[in-house]
């Protein structure tokens, strides 16, 4: 599982690679929380559980990744880690672990996932997407 | 692409594959160089097959390549044939800037700007909720949402002359909460009153030179002036509104083959009808913000100065649509990172500005100029009443990181003699001028355009990012 940040002129675009469909959403959640908190650590205090469903795969990495930015908003929830997230069909369940946002000091750019050139494909037994955050 | 130049800041692009209008791009060629950089032409070309569109798809000087539409880049459609799309508005709903005109000159600051730069730092981005002491149940939340900035006055955050300063008064008329998700409003809920990050701001400035002495008595600027701005929008609960209907839409209207970002429905529709009301909501969450952010930076202020004021001299919308006249004919416009720029006479100015038109606030990067234009009765003729909205990025955020260290950073902003108070150090290397559009040629090209003249330009001497 890897992450690489790309090059887009005024938001963040990032390519997330995992050996499996379920691999590929924990990179792509690692890039995600690590454009909103940038490098601080976050403890692992609390856990949490979440599920989103999605119309294809692209429509279940969009609404899983915006529950990230639910967590921070409405819970402020920061993510240490995504401890497992387990895919059937369009259904996805995550469970994460991480602390309240109010413990520290940092600032959240990422304003919405977009479906800019956003894409999730299977290439010689790896997954691959492109996700753009909008900063 | 064929790109034809009109005059020395203004250039077509024909009508070709799909396009219904032709595009038009107010640029000077050093901005257009660096427009051809990115995909922002081909996002004006996009525009131009949305159904409905009229006479032109436009782009402003400060332009560069967004979501759907590009940043900077206006259209106008028929009511009856015409289309909605989130897209031509933005992810961040009335992400909008607001001037201040202090009592305050420069001398009054001399050796205290340090403090007082931490001490609005401290006391804005926290603001109400995320450990505030304002906590808004459901209600209050839709009064929020319908009342805008008139909503925070009434609640004692500020005075009536504030929201007589604001575009739309501070209040979107055909708000809908019943239209704005929970969701939408439970990450909202905890952030009225607060800045934001990213290339929100406040900064405190000094008028440092007036082109237009009338205009500028009227608006109340002077040399030598304390002012400040504030430039922040809807947060979290204007965020999801746009994307719940980007979803929305998709779902009920499919994608348009030439730009899935350029996903709409009719203006007419029911959703496109749920869209606006919607947006409403989010535009007035804004100005409520910016209303209660104006109450804090006067308190604060005046534990520095016993007898501080702070008038609102306007407040401008970066990211909306709204139905506006011209020629009589009722026209929904949708400006993207660009500002209104209605000439003398309309009904929508405050009364005491309307004699010469609106005030117009752009923003430069974080430590270059910023600027008050204002409206002209030919950007009403040539450009549906719309001018830049600020610098405009010119360089990736990772490319940013790579050309300069934040060391490097501060001490630019060092010897420009500002003082900056940041969240982190990442928005330091982003937001320097480095990353941005010359300002002072983005404003030469609307003033030589003449979709907005030069007024009064603005000298930072504090920087306060989210």
């Amino acid at each position: 599982m890897s992450y690489k940040f790309l090059e887009h002129t005024a938001d963040v675009k990032f390519r997330a690679e995992g050996s499996s469909l379920e691999e590929m959403f924990v990179a792509a959640a690692a890039a995600m929380n690590e454009t909103v908190r940038g490098d601080i650590k976050i403890l692992e205090q609390e856990e949490k559980g979440f599920e989103v469903e999605g119309k294809d795969q692209v429509g279940l990495l969009y609404n899983f990744l915006e529950e990230f930015l639910f967590l921070l908003d409405a819970e402020d929830f920061l993510v240490a880690k995504v401890k497992s997230v387990e895919i059937d069909d369009n259904k996805l369940k995550c469970v994460v672990v991480g602390d309240a946002a109010k413990n520290y000091k940092f600032t959240n750019d990422v304003k919405a996932v977009t479906y800019s050139d956003m894409f999730v494909k299977e290439k010689g037994g790896k997954f691959v997407c492109e996700v753009v955050l909008d900063v | 692409m064929d790109l034809k130049k009109i005059s020395d800041v203004e250039w077509e692009i024909p009508v070709e594959d799909g396009m219904l209008v032709p595009g038009r791009v107010f640029a000077s060629e050093e901005l257009i160089k660096n427009i051809k950089g990115d995909k922002s032409l081909e996002q004006i070309k996009n525009v131009a097959k949305l159904p409905g569109i009229l006479r032109a798809s436009y782009a402003m000087p400060d332009m560069h390549q967004g979501y759907g539409f590009p940043i900077g880049g206006v259209a106008a459609f028929d009511v009856d044939k015409g289309v909605i799309s989130p897209g031509g508005v933005g992810y961040d709903i009335n992400c909008s800037v607001r001037l201040l005109k202090t009592n305050l000159t420069e001398a009054d600051l001399k050796g205290k700007e340090q403090e007082i730069a931490h001490s609005l730092f401290r006391t804005i981005p926290s603001g109400v909720g995320r450990g505030g002491d304002l906590k808004l149940s459901d209600d209050e939340l839709d009064e929020v949402l319908v009342g805008g900035a008139q909503w925070a006055v009434e609640k004692g955050y500020g005075k009536d002359d504030d929201w007589k300063h604001i575009e739309d008064e501070g209040k979107l008329g055909g708000a809908e909460p019943k239209f704005v998700s929970g969701r939408a409003k439970g990450r909202g809920r905890g952030q009225l009153g607060s800045l934001g990050a990213g290339n929100h701001f406040l900064d405190v400035l000094i008028v440092d030179e007036v082109f237009d002495k009338r205009v500028a008595e009227i608006f109340g600027l002077e040399k030598g002036q304390v002012v400040m701005l504030i430039h922040c929008g809807s947060r979290g609960l204007g965020h999801q509104v746009a994307s719940d209907y980007i979803k929305a839409m998709e779902d009920e209207y499919g994608v348009p083959e030439y730009d899935r970002e350029l996903v709409n429905a009719p203006i007419k529709s029911e959703l496109g009808r749920k869209y606006l009301g919607a947006m409403n909501c989010a535009a007035n969450f804004a100005y409520a913000n910016k209303q209660l952010i104006t109450h804090f930076v006067r308190e604060n202020m005046k534990n520095y100065f016993a007898d501080f004021e702070a008038e609102v001299v306007y407040d401008i919308c970066h990211n909306i649509a709204k139905f506006e006249k011209f020629e009589d004919k009722e026209v929904l416009v949708m400006r993207k990172g660009a500002t209104r720029s209605f000439g003398p006479g309309r009904e929508e100015i405050p009364e005491d500005y309307r004699t010469v038109g609106q005030p117009v606030l752009l923003p430069g990067s974080m430590g270059t100029a910023s600027y008050v234009l204002v409206g002209t009765k030919k950007a009403e003729e040539i450009s549906w009443g719309s001018t830049a909205h600020g610098a405009g990025r010119a360089k990736s955020r990772t490319q940013a990181k790579r050309d300069i260290t934040f060391e490097e950073a501060r001490k630019d902003m060092a010897k420009r003699g500002i003082v900056v108070e940041f969240g982190g150090q990442k928005g330091m290397v982003e937001e320097s001028p480095f990353s941005y559009k010359d300002v002072d040629e983005v404003v030469r090209v609307s003033d030589e355009a003449g979709i907005g003249k030069r007024v009064a330009k603005l000298r930072p001497v504090m920087v306060v990012i989210g």
